[in-house]
């Protein structure tokens, strides 16, 4: 049904509009949304935990986590809440390499991205491998600031931001797909923007 | 095996039944639902509005009334000069029209009388909005939990809902109103003018007779960001603060 007196005005061109998954416009800042208070977590208190289930895997300080091979990552980024940014340039250690240099292979289908606040989401394991991941370090070649998540923010691009888990401080592997702190409030258990699979009944 | 109800889309129509001016940049926009619409004080909506050609805009409002106003919901939309949506409502918009609304949404940044209290609520400009649901919900329940409400503005005539929250808070109910004024002198008693800070939130807290059991912030990034610090600076742990950010 067209709205009366709506029009397309704002109508990305094509080449933009392709680029943009359904029910999403084009954003050019770079909001910052969050549950709760911006945790200040200084490099030095920071650390990294691979767990599967309570068992902790592997745990790294900030310098050894530096250590690991960087790489580059240049991607869109798609907010639940209707925004893209594009090409946003982000620099980290993706997940394939933190499980190499764990020395392990993923042990089951699901993963909890866990956050120094609390935060939690669910990411399918074969999301976060392949290359499709990484904890990023830096953006724009800067270190990442408190407010979009710094010192190491998850980067899950193909998904919904809120997947892309802030204040980062480790990764669990679940049996199960269980699900983290917006899917428990009613957001998608995988939120593939091109499906538009914003909140839980979604299909 | 019974049959499964038919797939039903998210959204629905729904029409504007009246509108009211707030403040010189904020509409209230009174909407009649199409289909049942129960919803929790707190919780949001997003609003869709199509183009002739088929080009859709959807944004994220808040709702301002309380689930036991009845069927209307109240959005209450800033206009935002670089807008795409809120220009649409404000310019355009009028009694009589449909749009396409879903929800209600989020499931954080809600509260009901039965999860208790005392209460802190901060909000920036139209951050408001939220916590005025909270506020008229508290009040239409006879709640007793204790509240305390921190409204920061540019001036005056920009607090929404300014007459309603002082005859809230002159009922003594256990709900009291903080006013800030960033640019424009206090105007009541006890009021401020300056941004929030930590001394503001230890003298709101003072007036509930227990330290808040939750704390709800709303308003843009550098209100939020300021009022959850003051909060954490004021003793409240960070684990009661919830958030909700314009994002911008």
């Amino acid at each position: 049904m067209a709205t009366r007196g709506f029009s397309s005005g704002r109508k990305p061109p094509t080449d933009t509009g392709a680029r943009l998954p359904p029910g999403q416009y084009l954003e050019q800042g770079f909001p910052v949304l969050s549950a709760g208070p911006t945790p200040h977590v200084r490099t030095e208190d920071w650390s990294f935990t691979l767990k599967h289930g309570p068992r902790p895997i592997k745990k790294w300080n900030w310098a050894e986590f530096n250590a690991l091979p960087l790489t580059k990552m240049t991607r869109d980024i798609h907010c639940v809440t209707a925004w893209t940014k594009f090409d946003t340039a982000w620099q980290g250690v993706l997940v394939d390499d933190i499980l190499a240099d764990a020395g392990i292979e993923p042990p089951t289908a699901f993963t909890l991205a866990l956050g120094f606040d609390g935060y939690s989401t669910n990411v399918p394991t074969k999301d976060l491998t392949g290359g499709k991941a990484m904890v990023a370090l830096l953006y724009e070649g800067k270190p990442i600031t408190l407010d979009h998540g710094g010192p190491a923010r998850l980067l899950v691009p193909h998904l919904y931001f809120w997947k892309s888990a802030k204040w980062l401080n480790g990764l669990q592997f679940t049996e199960r797909d269980e699900p983290g702190f917006w899917e428990l409030r009613g957001y998608h258990i995988y939120g593939d923007p091109w499906r538009e699979q914003r909140y839980t009944n979604d299909p | 095996m019974s049959d499964a109800p038919a797939a039903q889309s998210p959204w629905q129509i729904v029409t504007i039944t009246r509108i009211q001016k707030r403040t010189p940049r904020v509409t209230s926009f009174f909407l009649q639902p199409s289909r049942p619409f129960a919803y929790r004080a707190g919780q949001h909506v997003d609003v869709r509005l199509t183009a002739p050609d088929g080009y859709q805009a959807r944004r994220s409002y808040s709702i301002a009334s309380a689930p036991e106003t009845g069927e209307t919901i109240e959005l209450a939309i800033e206009k935002l000069e670089d807008g795409e949506v809120s220009p649409f409502f404000h310019e355009i918009a009028a009694v009589g029209d449909e749009f396409e609304l879903r929800g209600p949404l989020g499931g954080h940044f809600v509260w009901s009388d039965g999860d208790g209290g005392p209460l802190l609520l901060a909000g920036g400009g139209s951050g408001v909005v939220p916590l005025m649901s909270m506020v008229r919900h508290r009040a239409m329940r006879g709640s007793l939990v204790a509240a305390a409400l921190v409204v920061s503005a540019r001036v005056w005539d920009e607090v929404i809902f300014r007459d309603e929250l002082i005859d809230l808070a002159e009922r003594r109910d256990g709900f009291d109103l903080v006013l800030t004024l960033t640019r424009e002198p206090a105007r009541r008693p006890a009021d401020y003018a300056r941004r929030v800070d930590a001394a503001m939130m230890v003298q709101a807290m003072t007036r509930l007779p227990a330290p808040p059991k939750l704390a709800f912030v709303c308003g843009s990034n550098a209100f939020v960001t300021a009022a959850a610090e003051a909060l954490i600076d004021a003793g409240v742990p960070a684990a009661l603060i919830r958030t909700e950010r314009y994002g911008v």
